[in-house]
């Protein structure tokens, strides 16, 4: 019923040990050990079947609910979302019973340990990947939650990026359950902890910003500005900097979308074209491109309300295009004014006229 | 299932009591009363001295709750995990001894096979997220602390955070100890809105001594008086969870 110091981990596991399930008698024989969160931790055990990675706690709780979320998993056809799972099952040791489940063994560097040995240019691939990923996911009502590069890996080759603990995974609506403060929306005080689409694409905002700052960094004034203060003075970065802003405020409404962006930002042309809003054209947001490389991008694929959000923050680019922006806005502004002062006009003319009549009628009467 | 609502006290603090009754009778007595005390002991460079770290096992266990000592940075993490960790303990609780009545008097979650726990698992989820909460939360104001407050701010208005994404009502109540003039200190009463605390907090005062005790003495009263109150509002037979557990 207690927990200790988490330094500590009572639940070491020596190499060579042999695990047999209670319910269902199958033997693990522990290799070593792969990682240890909060919750639990991972060993490499070999079966007769090959190798797998078991997962073993303290808490039978944890691994409930983590069993949920892999079977649940399970029934996404065709998607390689989590680990795929083996065996669930219980370990009678002579200090008392340890709950484990076994899956898929999945072997691979860690996210930004791949990026570093094969270079940032990988990023846009691997951001493509994990946003179609979770797309997925999303479809199906979950929400994964603690998203961090140490719960990405990415196999190959071909590199495939995969997830693994779904420890943190969350049905849509509910609750965050686990998170890591530097990809929370809280933490920089950016939104809240029900899990929605928007939770986990501000994750991937943050992931792709860990990718260019592999220490991190702390909180200090939070919210956008020090976000953006970060990607703005990164080189990295500043391509994706309208990527991110959008994804940090919320403004992208799916993993499709902002996959999108992402893809916008690798081919700015084409995508600028294709996603054009009414009021600006063509010729001015390609001006625009050539100006400040990817400040346009982002407002050009969002219409609407992330668009007109986003570029008065945007001190990246050039001024002319925002105060045009700003004027077309305030002339659509004076013409709904006028409209609807019209609409009033109309409606006092035709409730004179309806009054005048019928005293015309009562007068008929008496 | 009607679910009642779920008591905690979430005590915060750096070492040792100095004064008053024995806080670990304290939790127990609380604990009868159907109160949960989860205790987070606060470290800075200086690691609490085995004296003070018995203490705090000794009062999560004596209250059925539970205890993390932590490093003051990682404390936002620490005490919304504690505080859900102890919800789902308290629901599994009720979850099992419901269970004993129907399949008999040894039988727990853990005894079913994992196929049928995943399922009795869901309900608790269920139950965590829908649950009414109320939270008493102590901070310990002794001289020591004092650098300590403003991180313990930081991290309970992040747990108000997490807990008010939950669809289940919260209500939170703040007490420090020592007070200006008595052991105890109301910083905050129920309400919802944990935020409050970010306007009071920073004008806090350090004192001495730790009356420990005392504080979770007065702690478990304020649930009473919270609840005797709402009887005299509105007169519905609320269950709570000590007649059940």
């Amino acid at each position: 019923m207690m927990m200790n110091n988490p330094s500590k981990n009572p639940y070491k596991i020596e190499q060579g040990t042999i695990i047999c399930g209670k319910w269902h008698k199958h033997t693990y024989v522990i290799i070593h050990e792969l990682g240890s969160g909060a919750n639990g931790t991972v060993y490499l055990a070999g079966t007769a079947g090959g190798r797998t990675a078991l997962k073993i706690s303290h808490d039978p709780l944890t691994i409930t609910s983590e069993v949920n979320v892999l079977k649940s998993f399970a029934k996404v056809q065709g998607s390689a979302l989590g680990p795929s799972l083996l065996d669930v099952d219980d370990w009678e040791t002579p200090e008392g019973r340890i709950s484990f489940y076994a899956m898929e063994y999945i072997s691979g560097p860690g996210f930004l340990e791949f990026l570093e040995q094969k270079g940032i240019d990988w990023l846009d691939v691997l951001l493509l990947q994990l946003l179609k990923d979770l797309q997925v996911l999303h479809k199906n009502g979950w929400i994964f939650g603690d998203l961090k590069p140490e719960n990405l890996i990415v196999t190959g080759p071909p590199a495939r990026i995969r997830c693994i603990d779904t420890g943190g995974t969350t049905p849509k609506g509910r609750a965050i359950k686990e998170f890591t403060e530097f990809f929370d929306r809280g933490y920089w005080g950016l939104g809240g902890r029900k899990a929605d689409e928007q939770y986990d694409l501000f994750a991937v905002a943050m992931i792709i910003i860990n990718a260019a700052y592999p220490k991190r960094f702390s909180r200090k004034e939070g919210g956008k500005a020090q976000l953006l203060g970060a990607v703005n003075s990164c080189s990295i970065l500043t391509k994706y900097s309208n990527v991110i802003e959008c994804a940090l405020s919320g403004s992208y409404r799916s993993a499709e979308e902002m996959r999108k962006g992402v893809l916008g930002v690798i081919q700015p042309s084409r995508q600028s074209g294709h996603h054009h809003t009414k009021n600006q054209s063509t010729s001015s947001s390609k001006k625009r491109h050539q100006q400040k490389g990817s400040a346009g991008t982002g407002t050009a694929a969002f219409p609407g309300n992330s668009a007109r959000r986003g570029s008065p923050l945007k001190h990246t680019a050039a001024t002319q295009p925002i105060k045009a922006t700003r004027t077309t806005r305030s002339a659509q502004h004076t013409s709904d004014k006028k409209k609807k002062s019209g609409l009033l006009e109309t409606a006092v003319i035709l409730a004179i006229v309806s009054i005048l009549y019928f005293f015309y009628l009562y007068s008929q009467l008496v | 299932m009607k679910t009642g609502t779920l008591k905690q006290i979430l005590l915060i603090t750096d070492g040792c009591s100095n004064k008053g009754e024995d806080p670990v009778a304290m939790a127990a007595l609380a604990s009868e009363q159907g109160i949960t005390v989860n205790v987070i002991g606060v470290m800075e460079q200086d690691a609490i001295d085995d004296k003070g770290l018995t203490e705090i096992e000794s009062i999560a266990a004596a209250g059925g709750g539970v205890s993390q000592v932590v490093y003051s940075q990682q404390l936002s993490q620490t005490v919304q995990m504690v505080t859900r960790k102890a919800m789902t303990q308290t629901l599994q609780g009720v979850v099992n001894s419901e269970l004993k009545q129907i399949l008999g008097k040894s039988k727990t979650m853990e005894d079913l096979p994992p196929e049928q726990r995943g399922e009795i698992m869901e309900v608790v989820d269920e139950l965590g997220e829908t649950v009414e909460l109320e939270v008493m939360i102590l901070v310990d104001t002794s001289a020591s602390m004092k650098h300590k407050l403003p991180t313990v701010k930081e991290a309970l208005l992040d747990l108000s955070l997490s807990l008010n994404a939950r669809s289940g009502e919260n209500s939170f109540s703040v007490l420090v100890f020592p007070g200006k003039r008595a052991e105890t200190e109301k910083l905050l009463d129920w309400t919802p809105r944990l935020e409050k605390l970010a306007s009071i907090f920073p004008k806090l005062t350090t004192g001495g001594i730790t009356p420990t005790g005392p504080a979770i003495r007065e702690a478990a009263a304020s649930f009473r008086q919270k609840r005797s109150l709402r009887s005299l509002l509105s007169s519905d037979d609320e269950q709570s969870f000590e007649e059940s557990v």
